[in-house]
């Protein structure tokens, strides 16, 4: 067997009496996108919050590559190749698409205590960066400010900034959530692929989509995996079909 | 780089100011060769504040603090060369080696605790740090306690000329400021000014990329602490004059003002900042007209307040607003 890229183990977040992620476990294997499915405040966003670092878990144990990461800071984990895209957007707002991507690279080429040159005339961040956001279809718009953007647009700008960092695994909260339907049916084009050298894990309502890219589902709710297994499986499971799916086909 | 209205007034405010010690001393105005010392000396510690405050986002309300710290190594300095026959310690290199030293160590200390909390809390602490220098200050007897101590005699700077002079004084101070803005502008663009800009916008998100931010904004502080501290030398050699007052935390507030006003993030908003603080503080304090047997003079600060309220509501930009429509980038 081989070791996950990514594991929680027993994982346990109480908010007050509110017990967010609930004695979870899961993993993320090598080639593999693991879409979480499951209602608002079902406890994905804080799932990966944990899996990050920028949410302490009450309990449980996180191993990236075999390595226990529980208490690691966020920028280590980082460091490690763990990237993230964030639910509600998060870019520099004052910047350019190219500066936010150029940002995304420099954290990953070494110390930033250098005083003196202009970054963005460095060819190094800047074509890598450039790289990165014509891989995601943003070239055109790389000079505009994040403010300029369409929804639809920062939401691939997140995608790119986490790319940029060459991750080695990816934890994506809900990046379609407000796309148009091509801007959509890009990112599932993208994903596709990327999944096999960088594997993923995908929180999203679009369920055309985490069918079309998913080798496996989990269903969160209340903090607690209720089901988990290929595509095929859960579409026909009668308590994901109870809970969350619904009565129609999903 | 195309010159658009900033650079411009920029290049208009630095010919008047290289300009004006000749003509001041045409109408004989030793007294504008003062004053605008002083508008430089602030202008240097409010460039210094605005590298953490404007480009960082860390409301550092202690930063007086690091004037008080440059400000008593000359007076402390000039006192035991004159006193104790400690020579060296009234070599301006000296003092301006020992200042740096003195406010890289209380930055490193103060920034090392305070940059753990954030927002009104950092405020807070920094202010509580201020003060607690401001008190140490009260308590040195040796130096004059609460009433300070008049300096025996300027920095002795050996192969330049004598500080004692004012207009050398004043080219001295504007030589620094004009560093300070230069090195401000290649730091803001520089990848180390792209990560501290981040951490003001967005540091989660930064910390998420893989940046270790308490290490950079900490560098920050320090560099902007030193900085600061230089100003302090500069201003008690201006002053001939050393006292607790120059920590006081209503001085820190001062260069939160200048900043604000001169135009918050900008390499050279503070600039304008200070030297129109120092105006109007001058100009509304000498205002003779009496009402009612009160001066209104002496009632400046009622005046000056809703000015800073009106810039602060309808030019959010500050005086650099003006200069600069707002568009792309600074
Ligand atoms: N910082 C917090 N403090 C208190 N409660 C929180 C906090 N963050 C999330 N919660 C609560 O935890 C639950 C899970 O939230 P979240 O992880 O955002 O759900 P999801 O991403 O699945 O919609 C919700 O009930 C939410 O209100
Ligand atoms: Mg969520």
């Amino acid at each position: 067997m081989t070791t996950p890229v990514l594991e929680a183990r027993q994982l346990i977040k109480r908010f007050g009496g509110l017990v967010a992620t609930d004695n979870l476990s899961m993993t993320v294997n090598p080639g593999e996108l693991h879409a979480v499915i499951g209602p608002n405040g079902a406890g994905k966003t804080t799932l990966i919050g944990q899996l990050t670092g920028a949410i302490r878990p009450d309990g449980g144990d996180i191993f990236l590559h075999g390595r226990r990461i529980t208490h690691m800071p966020t920028f280590r984990r980082s460091r490690l190749g763990l990237a993230r895209s964030f639910q509600i957007t998060s870019v520099f707002s004052e910047m350019t698409v190219l500066e936010n991507v150029a940002l995304a690279v420099q954290a990953h080429s070494g110390h930033s205590f250098r005083f003196w040159k202009p970054a963005l005339r460095d060819p190094a961040l800047r074509e890598a960066a450039e790289q990165a956001l014509d891989f995601i279809g943003l070239a055109p718009r790389r000079d505009e400010q994040v403010g300029n953007l369409s929804h639809g647009e920062q939401r691939q700008l997140e995608m790119a900034m986490a790319l940029a960092t060459k991750p080695r695994i990816l934890l994506l909260d809900e990046p379609m959530a407000g796309m148009s339907q091509e801007e959509t049916a890009r990112m599932v084009a993208i994903l596709g692929p990327l999944k096999k050298s960088v594997p993923i894990l995908l929180i999203e309502h679009d369920m055309d989509a985490v069918f079309a890219l998913a080798d496996r589902i989990s269903v969160l709710v209340y903090g607690r995996i209720i089901a988990s297994g290929s595509p095929d499986a859960i579409r026909i499971n009668p308590e994901v079909k109870a809970a969350y799916l619904g009565d129609d086909d999903a | 780089m195309s010159m658009n209205r900033a650079t411009a007034a920029n290049m208009v405010l630095i010919a008047l100011l290289l300009a004006l010690p000749p003509l001041a001393g045409l109408m004989d105005g030793e007294f504008y060769i003062i004053l605008v010392s002083r508008a430089l000396i602030l202008a240097i510690a409010a460039v210094s504040l605005n590298f953490i405050l404007g480009f960082g986002g860390m409301v550092s309300f202690g930063q007086a603090a690091f004037i008080g710290i440059g400000a008593y190594v000359v007076g402390a300095g000039t006192m035991h060369a004159f006193e104790d026959g400690i020579e060296w310690l009234g070599n301006g290199y000296t003092q301006l080696a020992l200042t740096v030293l003195f406010s890289a160590v209380a930055a490193t200390v103060i920034g090392a605790i305070s940059l753990r909390t954030k927002g009104v809390y950092f405020i807070m602490i920094t202010l509580a740090f201020g003060q607690m220098l401001y008190f140490v200050a009260v308590g040195l007897e040796i130096y004059g306690g609460d009433d300070g101590l008049s300096l025996y005699q300027r920095s002795e700077m050996p192969g330049l000329p004598d500080l004692s002079d004012d207009r050398v004084l004043y080219y001295f101070s504007l030589g620094v400021l004009l560093l300070f803005l230069y090195l401000s502008h290649r730091v803001l663009h520089s990848r180390f000014g792209k990560v501290l800009t981040g951490c003001r916008l967005n540091e989660q998100r930064m910390a998420a990329l893989g940046f270790p931010t308490y290490r950079y904004r900490l560098v920050a502080f320090v560099i902007a602490g030193v900085m600061t501290g230089i100003a302090g030398f500069l201003l008690a050699n201006q002053t001939d004059f050393i006292s607790p007052a120059m920590m006081h935390w209503t001085r820190s507030g001062d260069l939160i003002i200048m900043i604000v006003l001169g135009g918050i993030g900008t390499v050279f908003g503070p600039v304008y900042g200070a030297l129109a603080f120092l105006l109007l503080e001058e100009f509304l304090s000498g205002i003779p007209v009496t009402i009612a047997g009160y001066r209104i003079g002496e009632y400046w600060q009622l005046i000056f307040g809703p000015v800073l309220i009106l810039i602060i509501l309808y030019a959010r930009g500050g005086i650099y607003g003006f200069l600069q429509p707002r568009s792309n980038g600074k």
